[in-house]
Protein backbone atom coordinates (compact mmCIF):
# COMPACT_ATOMS: atom_id res chain seq x y z
CA UNK A 1 0.00 0.00 0.00
CA UNK A 2 1.46 3.59 -0.50
CA UNK A 3 1.87 6.20 2.09
CA UNK A 4 -0.76 8.47 3.11
CA UNK A 5 -0.65 11.82 1.49
CA UNK A 6 -2.03 15.56 2.89
CA UNK A 7 -3.62 17.27 0.26
CA UNK A 8 -6.45 19.27 -0.61
CA UNK A 9 -10.03 17.65 -2.14
CA UNK A 10 -8.84 19.48 -5.35
CA UNK A 11 -5.25 18.63 -5.44
CA UNK A 12 -5.93 14.63 -4.81
CA UNK A 13 -8.56 14.86 -7.76
CA UNK A 14 -5.81 15.98 -9.88
CA UNK A 15 -3.15 13.74 -9.10
CA UNK A 16 -5.84 10.96 -9.13
CA UNK A 17 -6.40 12.19 -12.63
CA UNK A 18 -3.17 12.09 -13.84
CA UNK A 19 -2.53 8.43 -11.73
CA UNK A 20 -5.97 7.17 -13.77
CA UNK A 21 -4.29 7.87 -17.20
CA UNK A 22 -6.02 10.97 -17.85
CA UNK A 23 -4.66 11.97 -21.50
CA UNK A 24 -5.75 15.75 -21.81
CA UNK A 25 -7.32 18.08 -19.13
CA UNK A 26 -8.98 21.49 -20.08
CA UNK A 27 -10.04 24.39 -18.07
CA UNK A 28 -10.41 27.64 -17.21
CA UNK A 29 -9.89 28.53 -13.64
CA UNK A 30 -12.25 29.38 -11.27
CA UNK A 31 -12.99 29.83 -7.16
CA UNK A 32 -13.18 26.85 -5.57
CA UNK A 33 -11.48 24.43 -7.78
CA UNK A 34 -8.08 26.48 -9.14
CA UNK A 35 -6.07 23.97 -7.36
CA UNK A 36 -6.91 21.58 -10.28
CA UNK A 37 -5.43 23.58 -12.76
CA UNK A 38 -2.66 24.89 -11.39
CA UNK A 39 -1.67 21.13 -9.84
CA UNK A 40 -1.95 19.89 -13.48
CA UNK A 41 -0.44 22.25 -15.55
CA UNK A 42 2.69 21.99 -13.15
CA UNK A 43 2.69 18.06 -13.17
CA UNK A 44 0.48 16.80 -16.81
CA UNK A 45 3.85 17.76 -18.55
CA UNK A 46 6.14 15.84 -16.86
CA UNK A 47 3.79 12.43 -17.83
CA UNK A 48 3.62 13.75 -21.46
CA UNK A 49 0.04 14.89 -21.24
CA UNK A 50 -2.29 17.65 -22.37
CA UNK A 51 -2.89 20.09 -20.34
CA UNK A 52 -4.47 23.62 -21.57
CA UNK A 53 -6.40 26.32 -20.25
CA UNK A 54 -9.04 27.21 -22.63
CA UNK A 55 -10.21 31.01 -23.43
CA UNK A 56 -13.52 29.28 -21.67
CA UNK A 57 -15.73 26.87 -20.07
CA UNK A 58 -17.11 26.74 -23.47
CA UNK A 59 -14.00 26.16 -25.08
CA UNK A 60 -13.03 23.52 -22.55
CA UNK A 61 -16.25 21.21 -22.84
CA UNK A 62 -15.75 21.17 -26.46
CA UNK A 63 -12.04 20.17 -26.45
CA UNK A 64 -13.32 17.30 -23.59
CA UNK A 65 -15.82 16.69 -26.50
CA UNK A 66 -13.18 16.64 -29.39
CA UNK A 67 -10.49 14.85 -27.01
CA UNK A 68 -13.34 12.22 -26.18
CA UNK A 69 -14.08 11.74 -29.58
CA UNK A 70 -10.74 10.85 -30.78
CA UNK A 71 -10.45 7.95 -27.92
CA UNK A 72 -8.71 9.80 -25.36
CA UNK A 73 -9.10 9.98 -21.71
CA UNK A 74 -10.01 13.81 -21.28
CA UNK A 75 -11.63 15.68 -18.04
CA UNK A 76 -12.72 19.19 -17.43
CA UNK A 77 -13.58 20.68 -14.00
CA UNK A 78 -14.91 23.91 -12.97
CA UNK A 79 -17.01 25.41 -10.43
CA UNK A 80 -20.95 26.14 -10.76
CA UNK A 81 -21.11 29.29 -13.22
CA UNK A 82 -18.54 27.89 -15.38
CA UNK A 83 -20.61 24.14 -15.10
CA UNK A 84 -23.38 25.84 -16.42
CA UNK A 85 -21.77 27.23 -19.14
CA UNK A 86 -20.78 23.67 -20.33
CA UNK A 87 -23.94 22.80 -20.26
CA UNK A 88 -24.82 22.17 -23.95
CA UNK A 89 -21.50 20.52 -24.55
CA UNK A 90 -22.83 18.18 -21.99
CA UNK A 91 -25.67 17.57 -23.99
CA UNK A 92 -23.55 17.36 -27.17
CA UNK A 93 -20.97 14.84 -25.73
CA UNK A 94 -24.31 12.99 -24.02
CA UNK A 95 -25.75 12.50 -26.97
CA UNK A 96 -22.36 11.63 -28.90
CA UNK A 97 -22.10 9.09 -26.41
CA UNK A 98 -18.50 9.80 -25.45
CA UNK A 99 -17.09 9.08 -21.90
CA UNK A 100 -15.01 11.86 -19.83
CA UNK A 101 -14.92 13.21 -16.79
CA UNK A 102 -16.25 16.21 -15.60
CA UNK A 103 -16.33 18.10 -11.86
CA UNK A 104 -18.47 20.27 -10.37
CA UNK A 105 -16.91 21.97 -6.87
CA UNK A 106 -20.32 23.26 -6.35
CA UNK A 107 -20.21 27.05 -5.27
CA UNK A 108 -23.47 28.81 -3.73
CA UNK A 109 -25.60 30.83 -7.09
CA UNK A 110 -27.69 31.28 -8.72
CA UNK A 111 -25.68 33.89 -10.76
CA UNK A 112 -21.81 34.43 -9.56
CA UNK A 113 -23.12 33.59 -6.15
CA UNK A 114 -20.36 33.37 -3.62
CA UNK A 115 -17.78 31.49 -3.46
CA UNK A 116 -18.38 29.54 -0.36
CA UNK A 117 -19.69 25.99 -1.07
CA UNK A 118 -23.11 24.93 -1.83
CA UNK A 119 -25.18 22.18 -3.09
CA UNK A 120 -27.35 24.17 -5.41
CA UNK A 121 -26.38 22.31 -8.68
CA UNK A 122 -28.34 19.02 -7.63
CA UNK A 123 -30.95 19.84 -9.99
CA UNK A 124 -28.29 20.84 -12.65
CA UNK A 125 -26.70 17.79 -12.48
CA UNK A 126 -29.45 15.41 -11.60
CA UNK A 127 -31.72 16.18 -14.04
CA UNK A 128 -30.18 17.14 -17.26
CA UNK A 129 -29.04 20.59 -16.90
CA UNK A 130 -28.48 20.73 -20.91
CA UNK A 131 -31.05 20.03 -23.58
CA UNK A 132 -33.03 16.69 -24.09
CA UNK A 133 -32.68 13.42 -22.97
CA UNK A 134 -29.61 12.30 -21.53
CA UNK A 135 -28.74 11.49 -18.24
CA UNK A 136 -24.97 11.78 -16.18
CA UNK A 137 -23.56 9.19 -13.59
CA UNK A 138 -23.30 11.90 -10.61
CA UNK A 139 -20.85 10.91 -8.02
CA UNK A 140 -20.99 12.63 -5.11
CA UNK A 141 -17.26 12.60 -2.71
CA UNK A 142 -17.72 13.37 0.89
CA UNK A 143 -14.18 13.26 1.79
CA UNK A 144 -10.50 13.85 -0.12
CA UNK A 145 -9.96 10.18 -0.41
CA UNK A 146 -13.52 10.25 -2.46
CA UNK A 147 -12.57 13.17 -4.48
CA UNK A 148 -9.39 10.89 -5.74
CA UNK A 149 -11.18 7.37 -5.75
CA UNK A 150 -13.87 9.09 -7.96
CA UNK A 151 -11.86 9.64 -10.41
CA UNK A 152 -11.08 6.32 -11.45
CA UNK A 153 -14.24 5.14 -10.70
CA UNK A 154 -15.47 7.98 -12.77
CA UNK A 155 -13.33 7.67 -15.91
CA UNK A 156 -14.28 3.51 -15.61
CA UNK A 157 -17.58 4.27 -15.59
CA UNK A 158 -17.65 6.38 -18.52
CA UNK A 159 -15.88 4.23 -20.77
CA UNK A 160 -17.94 1.74 -19.80
CA UNK A 161 -21.12 3.46 -20.81
CA UNK A 162 -19.57 5.64 -23.12
CA UNK A 163 -21.08 8.28 -21.10
CA UNK A 164 -20.53 11.56 -19.62
CA UNK A 165 -19.40 10.68 -15.45
CA UNK A 166 -19.40 13.74 -13.29
CA UNK A 167 -17.97 14.20 -10.32
CA UNK A 168 -20.31 16.74 -7.96
CA UNK A 169 -17.78 17.72 -5.05
CA UNK A 170 -18.51 21.24 -3.37
CA UNK A 171 -15.95 24.18 -2.24
CA UNK A 172 -15.15 22.51 1.46
CA UNK A 173 -14.45 18.91 0.29
CA UNK A 174 -12.28 20.60 -2.44
CA UNK A 175 -10.71 22.86 -0.06
CA UNK A 176 -10.59 20.90 3.12
CA UNK A 177 -6.83 18.46 4.12
CA UNK A 178 -7.20 15.31 4.71
CA UNK A 179 -4.96 12.45 4.20
CA UNK A 180 -5.41 10.34 1.02
CA UNK A 181 -4.00 7.09 -0.26
CA UNK A 182 -3.73 6.60 -4.10
CA UNK A 183 -4.30 2.94 -4.10
CA UNK A 184 -3.04 0.82 -7.20
CA UNK A 185 -4.85 1.09 -9.89
CA UNK A 186 -5.80 -1.21 -12.73
CA UNK A 187 -7.51 0.17 -15.85
CA UNK A 188 -9.98 -1.92 -18.04
CA UNK A 189 -9.26 -2.65 -21.25
CA UNK A 190 -11.79 -0.66 -23.36
CA UNK A 191 -11.93 -0.89 -26.68
CA UNK A 192 -12.85 2.45 -28.77
CA UNK A 193 -11.92 0.82 -32.15
CA UNK A 194 -15.38 1.03 -33.33
CA UNK A 195 -15.86 4.21 -32.51
CA UNK A 196 -12.93 6.51 -32.02
CA UNK A 197 -12.02 8.74 -34.99
CA UNK A 198 -8.50 7.73 -34.74
CA UNK A 199 -7.52 7.58 -38.22
CA UNK A 200 -9.59 5.39 -40.84
CA UNK A 201 -7.64 2.43 -41.93
CA UNK A 202 -8.44 0.90 -45.06
CA UNK A 203 -9.70 -2.20 -43.29
CA UNK A 204 -12.77 -0.26 -41.73
CA UNK A 205 -15.62 2.13 -42.49
CA UNK A 206 -15.45 5.86 -41.11
CA UNK A 207 -15.97 6.38 -37.45
CA UNK A 208 -18.23 9.52 -37.42
CA UNK A 209 -19.32 10.82 -34.03
CA UNK A 210 -22.26 13.38 -33.72
CA UNK A 211 -25.26 13.74 -31.99
CA UNK A 212 -27.19 14.97 -34.78
CA UNK A 213 -29.87 12.63 -36.41
CA UNK A 214 -31.52 14.58 -38.18
CA UNK A 215 -34.24 11.80 -39.35
CA UNK A 216 -37.23 11.45 -36.81
CA UNK A 217 -37.06 7.74 -36.90
CA UNK A 218 -33.43 7.71 -36.87
CA UNK A 219 -33.30 10.30 -33.67
CA UNK A 220 -36.27 7.91 -31.65
CA UNK A 221 -34.20 4.77 -32.06
CA UNK A 222 -30.69 6.82 -30.87
CA UNK A 223 -33.27 7.66 -28.23
CA UNK A 224 -34.35 4.87 -27.42
CA UNK A 225 -30.88 2.96 -27.23
CA UNK A 226 -29.71 6.32 -24.46
CA UNK A 227 -32.63 4.92 -22.60
CA UNK A 228 -31.51 1.57 -22.53
CA UNK A 229 -28.04 2.42 -21.23
CA UNK A 230 -29.88 4.72 -18.64
CA UNK A 231 -31.95 1.79 -17.54
CA UNK A 232 -29.00 -0.11 -17.57
CA UNK A 233 -27.37 2.26 -14.83
CA UNK A 234 -30.39 2.50 -12.82
CA UNK A 235 -29.99 -1.33 -12.40
CA UNK A 236 -26.09 -1.84 -11.98
CA UNK A 237 -24.56 1.45 -10.59
CA UNK A 238 -26.71 2.91 -7.52
CA UNK A 239 -24.28 3.23 -4.58
CA UNK A 240 -24.72 4.59 -1.41
CA UNK A 241 -23.40 4.28 2.38
CA UNK A 242 -25.63 3.89 5.29
CA UNK A 243 -24.32 4.26 9.05
CA UNK A 244 -26.57 3.62 12.01
CA UNK A 245 -29.60 2.18 9.52
CA UNK A 246 -30.72 -0.95 11.72
CA UNK A 247 -32.18 0.14 14.65
CA UNK A 248 -33.22 3.72 13.55
CA UNK A 249 -36.39 5.38 14.11
CA UNK A 250 -35.66 8.28 11.74
CA UNK A 251 -32.99 8.55 8.97
CA UNK A 252 -31.07 11.27 7.74
CA UNK A 253 -30.52 11.83 4.30
CA UNK A 254 -27.56 13.45 2.99
CA UNK A 255 -25.00 13.69 -0.01
CA UNK A 256 -21.41 14.96 0.07
CA UNK A 257 -20.12 17.99 2.74
CA UNK A 258 -23.78 17.73 4.50
CA UNK A 259 -23.32 14.31 4.86
CA UNK A 260 -20.49 14.52 6.75
CA UNK A 261 -22.35 17.45 9.12
CA UNK A 262 -25.44 15.00 9.42
CA UNK A 263 -22.56 12.35 11.30
CA UNK A 264 -22.01 14.74 13.56
CA UNK A 265 -25.61 15.57 14.03
CA UNK A 266 -25.92 11.86 14.38
CA UNK A 267 -23.87 11.38 17.05
CA UNK A 268 -24.87 14.30 18.96
CA UNK A 269 -29.11 13.16 18.35
CA UNK A 270 -27.70 9.33 19.54
CA UNK A 271 -25.95 10.82 22.46
CA UNK A 272 -29.91 12.44 23.64
CA UNK A 273 -31.07 9.25 23.17
CA UNK A 274 -32.77 9.65 19.47
CA UNK A 275 -32.30 7.23 16.87
CA UNK A 276 -31.25 8.58 14.12
CA UNK A 277 -29.29 6.79 11.06
CA UNK A 278 -27.57 8.36 8.24
CA UNK A 279 -28.16 7.51 4.46
CA UNK A 280 -25.62 9.34 2.15
CA UNK A 281 -26.26 8.49 -1.81
CA UNK A 282 -23.01 8.25 -3.18
CA UNK A 283 -24.27 8.46 -6.71
CA UNK A 284 -26.75 11.09 -7.19
CA UNK A 285 -27.60 9.38 -10.35
CA UNK A 286 -28.76 6.68 -10.46
CA UNK A 287 -30.48 7.71 -6.96
CA UNK A 288 -31.03 4.98 -4.18
CA UNK A 289 -34.93 5.19 -4.67
CA UNK A 290 -35.12 1.34 -3.68
CA UNK A 291 -33.10 1.34 -0.48
CA UNK A 292 -35.16 4.96 0.44
CA UNK A 293 -38.76 2.73 0.27
CA UNK A 294 -37.39 0.28 2.25
CA UNK A 295 -36.18 2.27 5.13
CA UNK A 296 -39.42 4.26 4.68
CA UNK A 297 -41.14 1.06 6.54
CA UNK A 298 -39.00 1.32 9.19
CA UNK A 299 -38.40 4.77 9.97
CA UNK A 300 -41.17 7.27 11.47
CA UNK A 301 -39.57 10.80 9.69
CA UNK A 302 -36.50 11.26 7.06
CA UNK A 303 -34.67 14.55 7.06
CA UNK A 304 -32.83 15.80 4.04
CA UNK A 305 -30.03 18.03 4.71
CA UNK A 306 -28.30 20.35 1.60
CA UNK A 307 -27.06 23.06 1.34
CA UNK A 308 -29.58 23.92 -0.96
CA UNK A 309 -33.43 25.05 -0.74
CA UNK A 310 -34.40 21.86 -0.78
CA UNK A 311 -33.49 20.08 -4.40
CA UNK A 312 -32.93 16.30 -3.17
CA UNK A 313 -35.71 16.09 -0.87
CA UNK A 314 -37.75 15.79 -4.16
CA UNK A 315 -36.03 12.33 -4.61
CA UNK A 316 -36.15 11.01 -1.34
CA UNK A 317 -40.19 12.14 -1.49
CA UNK A 318 -40.32 10.35 -4.52
CA UNK A 319 -38.32 7.21 -3.14
CA UNK A 320 -40.68 6.50 -0.49
CA UNK A 321 -44.10 6.84 -2.01
CA UNK A 322 -46.02 8.95 0.43
CA UNK A 323 -45.10 6.28 2.94
CA UNK A 324 -43.57 8.35 5.26
CA UNK A 325 -43.31 12.06 6.56
CA UNK A 326 -40.16 13.74 4.56
CA UNK A 327 -38.57 16.68 5.92
CA UNK A 328 -35.82 19.07 4.70
CA UNK A 329 -33.23 21.30 6.16
CA UNK A 330 -30.82 23.45 4.28
CA UNK A 331 -28.79 26.67 4.34
CA UNK A 332 -27.63 28.33 1.21
CA UNK A 333 -25.70 31.25 0.19
CA UNK A 334 -22.43 29.79 1.67
CA UNK A 335 -23.22 29.25 4.74
CA UNK A 336 -23.10 25.98 6.35
CA UNK A 337 -25.24 24.30 8.91
CA UNK A 338 -23.39 23.03 12.39
CA UNK A 339 -24.25 19.75 13.81
CA UNK A 340 -25.68 21.19 16.86
CA UNK A 341 -28.32 23.61 14.18
CA UNK A 342 -29.52 20.26 12.57
CA UNK A 343 -29.87 18.80 15.64
CA UNK A 344 -32.01 21.42 16.98
CA UNK A 345 -34.34 21.30 13.94
CA UNK A 346 -34.61 17.39 13.89
CA UNK A 347 -35.85 17.33 17.43
CA UNK A 348 -38.11 20.41 16.31
CA UNK A 349 -39.54 18.32 13.59
CA UNK A 350 -39.66 14.72 15.88
CA UNK A 351 -41.89 17.46 18.86
CA UNK A 352 -44.14 18.49 15.84
CA UNK A 353 -44.65 14.82 14.49
CA UNK A 354 -45.13 13.38 17.85
CA UNK A 355 -47.93 15.82 18.62
CA UNK A 356 -49.90 15.52 15.07
CA UNK B 1 -5.31 22.83 34.25
CA UNK B 2 -7.69 20.12 33.07
CA UNK B 3 -6.72 16.80 31.70
CA UNK B 4 -5.57 17.54 28.52
CA UNK B 5 -4.35 14.45 26.78
CA UNK B 6 -7.30 12.12 26.71
CA UNK B 7 -6.53 10.25 23.66
CA UNK B 8 -9.37 9.07 23.08
CA UNK B 9 -11.62 12.35 22.66
CA UNK B 10 -10.88 14.24 19.09
CA UNK B 11 -9.04 17.94 19.80
CA UNK B 12 -11.25 20.23 18.05
CA UNK B 13 -9.54 23.42 17.59
CA UNK B 14 -9.70 27.00 15.48
CA UNK B 15 -6.53 29.13 14.42
CA UNK B 16 -7.78 32.85 13.58
CA UNK B 17 -6.05 35.64 12.92
CA UNK B 18 -4.90 37.96 10.05
CA UNK B 19 -4.04 36.96 7.01
CA UNK B 20 -0.18 36.49 6.75
CA UNK B 21 0.13 35.75 10.53
CA UNK B 22 0.90 32.14 9.49
CA UNK B 23 -2.60 31.12 10.64
CA UNK B 24 -2.88 28.61 7.96
CA UNK B 25 0.32 27.33 7.82
CA UNK B 26 -0.09 26.48 11.55
CA UNK B 27 -3.00 24.21 11.17
CA UNK B 28 -1.26 22.52 8.37
CA UNK B 29 2.06 21.74 10.77
CA UNK B 30 -0.33 19.94 13.15
CA UNK B 31 -2.62 18.27 10.94
CA UNK B 32 0.69 17.15 8.96
CA UNK B 33 2.07 16.05 12.44
CA UNK B 34 -0.74 14.35 12.87
CA UNK B 35 -0.75 12.35 9.78
CA UNK B 36 2.58 11.46 10.29
CA UNK B 37 1.39 9.72 14.15
CA UNK B 38 -1.55 8.23 11.51
CA UNK B 39 -4.18 9.58 13.87
CA UNK B 40 -6.85 10.73 11.75
CA UNK B 41 -6.87 14.73 10.58
CA UNK B 42 -8.85 17.33 8.93
CA UNK B 43 -7.81 20.76 8.01
CA UNK B 44 -10.41 23.11 7.02
CA UNK B 45 -9.46 26.76 5.90
CA UNK B 46 -11.45 30.08 5.77
CA UNK B 47 -10.68 30.53 1.87
CA UNK B 48 -13.82 33.04 1.30
CA UNK B 49 -14.22 36.89 1.01
CA UNK B 50 -12.03 37.20 4.19
CA UNK B 51 -8.89 35.26 3.42
CA UNK B 52 -8.99 38.38 0.32
CA UNK B 53 -7.75 41.05 3.01
CA UNK B 54 -8.83 40.40 6.18
CA UNK B 55 -9.14 37.41 8.72
CA UNK B 56 -8.16 34.12 7.87
CA UNK B 57 -9.07 30.86 10.05
CA UNK B 58 -8.00 27.28 9.80
CA UNK B 59 -10.17 24.17 11.52
CA UNK B 60 -8.20 21.57 12.94
CA UNK B 61 -9.19 18.38 13.93
CA UNK B 62 -6.46 15.20 14.95
CA UNK B 63 -8.94 12.45 16.15
CA UNK B 64 -8.17 8.35 16.81
CA UNK B 65 -11.00 7.95 15.17
CA UNK B 66 -12.59 8.73 11.76
CA UNK B 67 -13.72 12.40 11.70
CA UNK B 68 -17.53 13.50 11.15
CA UNK B 69 -17.83 16.72 10.42
CA UNK B 70 -15.29 19.09 9.56
CA UNK B 71 -17.05 22.03 10.20
CA UNK B 72 -17.66 23.02 13.81
CA UNK B 73 -19.19 25.51 15.69
CA UNK B 74 -17.44 24.44 18.85
CA UNK B 75 -14.06 24.40 20.43
CA UNK B 76 -11.81 22.48 22.38
CA UNK B 77 -8.88 25.11 21.59
CA UNK B 78 -8.36 27.76 20.02
CA UNK B 79 -5.04 29.66 18.94
CA UNK B 80 -6.03 33.46 17.97
CA UNK B 81 -3.99 35.97 16.83
CA UNK B 82 -5.89 39.01 16.48
CA UNK B 83 -8.65 40.89 18.09
CA UNK B 84 -11.40 40.22 15.95
CA UNK B 85 -10.44 36.46 15.73
CA UNK B 86 -10.65 36.97 20.01
CA UNK B 87 -14.80 38.45 19.51
CA UNK B 88 -15.73 35.81 16.96
CA UNK B 89 -13.80 32.59 18.79
CA UNK B 90 -13.94 33.04 22.20
CA UNK B 91 -17.85 32.54 22.84
CA UNK B 92 -17.90 28.96 21.08
CA UNK B 93 -14.81 27.45 23.17
CA UNK B 94 -16.16 24.04 24.97
CA UNK B 95 -16.42 25.25 29.07
CA UNK B 96 -13.00 23.78 30.08
CA UNK B 97 -11.71 24.60 26.85
CA UNK B 98 -8.29 26.50 26.27
CA UNK B 99 -7.87 29.82 24.76
CA UNK B 100 -4.44 30.49 23.64
CA UNK B 101 -3.49 34.54 22.41
CA UNK B 102 -1.26 36.77 21.66
CA UNK B 103 -0.70 38.93 23.94
CA UNK B 104 0.90 41.62 21.34
CA UNK B 105 -2.03 42.09 19.32
CA UNK B 106 -4.36 41.19 21.30
CA UNK B 107 -6.05 44.18 24.04
CA UNK B 108 -8.84 42.45 25.44
CA UNK B 109 -8.88 39.25 25.71
CA UNK B 110 -11.89 37.05 26.86
CA UNK B 111 -13.64 37.60 30.26
CA UNK B 112 -14.75 33.96 30.59
CA UNK B 113 -13.87 32.50 33.76
CA UNK B 114 -14.87 28.64 32.61
CA UNK B 115 -12.35 28.43 30.19
CA UNK B 116 -8.36 28.48 30.40
CA UNK B 117 -6.86 31.91 28.96
CA UNK B 118 -3.41 32.06 28.42
CA UNK B 119 -1.42 34.82 26.44
CA UNK B 120 1.72 34.60 24.80
CA UNK B 121 3.71 37.53 23.60
CA UNK B 122 4.89 35.61 20.38
CA UNK B 123 4.90 38.81 18.57
CA UNK B 124 7.37 40.35 20.93
CA UNK B 125 9.46 37.16 20.97
CA UNK B 126 9.92 36.71 17.19
CA UNK B 127 11.31 40.32 16.96
CA UNK B 128 13.69 39.19 19.30
CA UNK B 129 14.38 36.49 17.34
CA UNK B 130 14.92 38.90 14.15
CA UNK B 131 12.28 37.03 11.99
CA UNK B 132 8.67 38.03 12.52
CA UNK B 133 7.36 35.51 10.53
CA UNK B 134 8.36 33.07 13.40
CA UNK B 135 5.39 34.12 15.41
CA UNK B 136 2.85 31.48 14.32
CA UNK B 137 5.46 29.01 15.40
CA UNK B 138 5.66 30.10 18.99
CA UNK B 139 2.34 30.09 19.44
CA UNK B 140 2.58 26.29 18.33
CA UNK B 141 5.28 25.69 20.46
CA UNK B 142 3.11 27.40 23.11
CA UNK B 143 -0.40 25.41 22.21
CA UNK B 144 1.46 21.94 22.21
CA UNK B 145 3.52 22.35 25.39
CA UNK B 146 -0.43 23.01 27.00
CA UNK B 147 -1.90 20.29 24.73
CA UNK B 148 0.21 17.78 23.87
CA UNK B 149 -2.01 16.45 20.96
CA UNK B 150 1.23 14.77 19.15
CA UNK B 151 4.81 14.63 19.38
CA UNK B 152 7.73 16.90 19.14
CA UNK B 153 9.27 14.74 16.87
CA UNK B 154 5.82 14.78 14.90
CA UNK B 155 5.99 17.92 14.47
CA UNK B 156 9.39 18.47 13.16
CA UNK B 157 9.23 16.15 10.88
CA UNK B 158 5.95 18.06 9.26
CA UNK B 159 7.61 21.03 9.37
CA UNK B 160 9.86 19.78 6.93
CA UNK B 161 6.72 18.51 4.83
CA UNK B 162 5.35 21.89 5.31
CA UNK B 163 7.62 23.75 4.42
CA UNK B 164 8.64 24.20 0.28
CA UNK B 165 12.03 22.75 0.07
CA UNK B 166 13.85 26.41 -0.91
CA UNK B 167 12.70 27.45 2.61
CA UNK B 168 14.59 24.78 4.78
CA UNK B 169 17.16 27.02 5.66
CA UNK B 170 14.53 28.08 7.73
CA UNK B 171 14.16 25.03 9.44
CA UNK B 172 16.37 25.58 12.29
CA UNK B 173 14.53 28.59 13.13
CA UNK B 174 11.41 27.77 13.26
CA UNK B 175 12.59 24.81 15.61
CA UNK B 176 13.85 27.51 17.74
CA UNK B 177 10.88 29.61 17.59
CA UNK B 178 8.62 25.92 18.44
CA UNK B 179 11.32 25.30 21.73
CA UNK B 180 10.62 28.89 22.43
CA UNK B 181 6.61 28.50 22.74
CA UNK B 182 6.82 25.62 24.41
CA UNK B 183 9.42 27.48 27.19
CA UNK B 184 6.75 30.23 27.59
CA UNK B 185 3.95 28.03 27.84
CA UNK B 186 6.26 25.84 30.42
CA UNK B 187 7.01 29.13 32.70
CA UNK B 188 3.16 30.64 32.73
CA UNK B 189 1.58 27.62 33.47
CA UNK B 190 4.00 27.17 36.60
CA UNK B 191 2.35 28.86 39.63
CA UNK B 192 4.67 31.87 40.79
CA UNK B 193 6.91 31.52 44.13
Amino acid sequence: MSEFKLMKGNEAMAEAAILAGCDAYFGYPITPQSEVLEYLAREMPKHNRIVMQAESEVASINMVYGAAGAGFRAMTSSSSPGISLMQEGISYIAGAELPCLIVNVNRAGPGLGTIQPGQGDYFQSTKGGGHGDYKMIVLAPASVQEMADFVFLGFDLADKYRNPVLMLSDGAIGQMMEKVQFKPYTRPETDKSSWATTGKPRTRNRNYITSLHILPEKMEIHNLKLEEKFKKIRENEVRLEEMNTADAEYLFVAYGLSARICQKAMDIAREKGIRIGLLRPITLYPYPYRRLLELAGQVKMMLSVELNSGQMVEDVRLAVEGKVPVEFYGRMGGMMPTPEEIVHHLETLIQYHHAN
Amino acid sequence: MNSINDCRKPEELIVAGFGGQGVLSLGMTLAYAGMVENKEISWMPSYGPEMRGGTANCIVIISDNKISSPILSQFDSAIVLNQPSMDKFAPRIKPGGLLLYESGNIFKPSIRTDIDIIGIPATTEALKMKNTRTMNMIMLGAYLQLKPVVQNDSILEALAKVLPEKYHHLLPINRQALELGETLARQLKEPVS
